[in-house]
């Protein structure tokens, strides 16, 4: 750490030499880094600005510039919310999702906590089949799952959505968490065992209080993670109340070949909403747990 | 609460527990609490809601699945083994062999955009730059928003006849007529692989970033010294520093880019007549609304082999990591 403090200055000196000017710099950094942005934020400034469009304007590039709106309207948002099931289709989702996200924080921080501190004979090899399991993608999952969800009587119900859910929330969330757990001091485990505590008692009032922004971040990834679930919503849920957004967006909004541009986007844009207030209010802990598990 | 009091004189007559009454002390003689503090039990019982959960709905399914290949299943109906008549038929199949030529071709070429486009992007914010966290933060927004949402957004900046792109080329003068983005094989093709390239850059971008990060700037300072160009320094420092991140990200891209169902199915739905089908999709076409829960199945266990050399290749990728870090193997 001191040695790299150290040598900053030096680079920075450098780099100052290498990017001998500010025109310089500009066109290499900052135009770049300008249509980066433009180019990712693009989609959303359209579907936003398609929402409050009207209809007119919608279809009339020659006489309506189409990157402003002239005169804005919430006729598309009052039809999503008021001719459509879409906030049902919220309800559900969220419901889904905490749902999910629950089971799935429970069951993950338990194994979390037995691969990394109880350290049994075998763990390395559990960890690895939870990384191996991860890596089974929900597209060869789907025919199989779908199966089961009939047989088991789940089918067009919320339950197989919460159940399956965890089949990829839980290898991801004890991925990150036994990443989190090692960066607690293992010697303050140690400190409570010569305290005669038990390890159940470890875990609660040790090492759960220290991992609390490492299981909000999970808690964060898991809710967005199930939110942004299509495959398994799009097979196993048929009538329209019960399905989540992104697959009711694209099955119920579209009907025919007279496509409801505006409607639609507003669809989209609402959906997208919550997960991106939910991120920008912890998008530290996104962000440094993100690197984190891929530092890991 | 009197017995409690301690006498002075009395402490090291008594037991430790005792002579420091305001220390709870766990009642260490049922067999209940001494059973919850073996190891071997409590992990077993740790591991449990995780362990039952994943074999019930991961291992089995893809057993399952494999089983169902073999099969000749449809919906409502169980099937019987028919050996490999599934994969026979698909052998012939000329929609099947241009959803794998497909796929292969979607996951290279946008993997490689995603990877040059991300490290170039990753490049520029490793620079001192103002609002560093404010700009990372909108970066990842594309990665954040559920994909089928921004791929309507696509659908909608496709559109035939109000296709936004279409209207800044025309009024820039480049072309003469809108651009049909999904209504030809190559056209739908490229736009879909523009679409998952715009997915896909964040992830990368922060990921090597926090890559890039790690890299200890005496190893430039000494290329430098040395007399290294900038682009000798990107050669011979920063991408073999970066390689080990750039291995794990690349394995995960790749996986994930191959078995990509969200974008497809919501933009083209494998259209212009089956031109654009990845194999997932194809694999969803046939099994649900088709009902042929076996062919499906067998499209999705072709994908297998293809997803277990990207898992070796992370592997390997992995335990070159440790042994450049010089960390020890636990």
């Amino acid at each position: 750490m001191t040695e790299a403090a150290a040598v900053k200055p030096i680079v920075e000196r450098q780099g100052a030499l290498s990017w001998d000017s500010i025109p310089r710099r500009i066109v290499t950094v900052y135009v770049p880094l300008l249509l980066f942005i433009i180019v990712l934020l693009f989609p959303f400034y359209w579907m936003a600005i398609t929402t409050f469009k009207p209809n007119n304007e919608l279809y009339n590039y020659k006489d309506y510039n189409p990157f402003w709106v002239h005169s804005p309207t919430l006729q598309n948002v009052k039809k999503l919310l008021f001719d459509t099931d879409y906030p049902q289709w919220l309800m559900t989702t969220m419901g889904i999702a905490a749902a999910a996200t629950c089971i799935s924080i429970f069951a993950s921080v338990l194994a979390a906590y037995a691969i990394q501190r109880l350290r049994f004979h075998g763990s390395n090899w559990v960890g690895l089949s939870i990384y191996l399991a991860y890596l089974v993608p929900p597209s060869i999952l789907f025919i199989p799952l779908a199966t089961m969800v009939f047989k088991l009587g789940l089918f067009d119900s919320p339950l197989a959505l919460i159940l399956t859910y965890p089949t990829f929330l839980i290898p991801f969330c004890t991925w990150l968490l036994i990443g989190y757990f090692k960066s607690i001091p293992y010697e303050l485990e140690e400190c409570a065992l010569i305290d005669g505590a038990t390890r159940l008692q470890i875990l609660r009032r040790i090492t759960l209080p220290l991992a609390v922004p490492g299981l909000i971040s999970a808690g964060i990834f898991a809710f967005t993670l199930s939110w942004n679930e299509f495959i398994y919503a799009l097979a196993f849920i048929q009538s329209s109340e019960k399905k989540t957004v992104p697959v009711a967006v694209l099955t119920q909004l579209v009907q025919g070949d007279d496509y409801q541009w505006g409607a639609l986007m507003a669809g989209a844009l609402f959906g997208s909403i919550p997960v991106a207030l939910l991120y920008s209010f912890f998008v530290e802990y996104y962000v440094s747990s993100l690197t984190g598990a891929v530092k890991e | 609460m009197s017995e409690n009091v301690i006498l002075p004189g009395t402490t090291l007559a008594q037991p430790a527990a005792e002579a420091h009454p305001w220390r709870w002390s766990p009642p260490r003689n049922t067999w209940l609490v001494r059973l919850f503090d073996y190891r071997p039990f409590l992990a077993a019982l740790c591991l449990f809601p995780a362990a039952a959960l994943l074999l019930v709905f991961l291992t089995y399914p893809l057993g399952l699945g494999m089983w169902l290949a073999f099969t000749d299943t449809r919906i409502g109906r169980a099937g019987v083994y028919v050996g490999l008549e599934n994969f026979e038929s698909l052998w012939h199949d000329r929609i099947f062999w241009l959803a794998v030529t497909n796929t292969l071709f979607y996951t290279a070429v946008a993997t490689v955009g995603k990877f040059g486009l991300g490290l170039w992007l990753a490049l520029l914010l490793n620079n001192n730059i103002p609002f560093k966290s404010l700009i990372r933060a909108i970066v990842l927004v594309p990665w954040i928003v559920p994909t089928v949402l921004s791929a309507i957004a696509f659908w909608w900046i496709y559109d035939p006849q109000f296709s936004i792109i279409s209207y800044v080329l025309r009024s820039a003068g480049l072309i003469d007529a809108n651009i049909d983005f999904l209504g030809s094989p190559w056209n739908a093709r490229l736009s879909l692989i523009a679409a998952n390239i715009w997915r896909g850059i964040p992830f990368v971008a922060i990921s090597l970033l926090a890559g890039l990060q790690t890299i200890s700037p005496s190893l430039y300072e000494a290329a430098m010294l040395d007399g290294a160009t900038p682009w000798q320094r990107f050669i011979n420092v920063t991408l073999p520093m970066l390689m080990p991140v750039l291995s794990v990200v690349l394995t995960f891209s790749v996986l994930f880019t191959f078995t990509d169902f969200q974008l497809v199915y919501a933009i083209t739905r494998g259209g212009p007549v089956n031109s654009t089908h990845l194999m997932a999709t194809l694999a969803f076409q046939r099994g649900i609304p088709g009902g042929q829960l076996g062919e499906g199945a067998a499209i999705a266990v072709a994908m297998i082999p293809f997803l277990v050399a990207a898992t070796l290749i992370s592997y390997f990728g992995l335990a070159r990591r440790k042994w450049q870090q010089g960390e020890s193997n636990d």
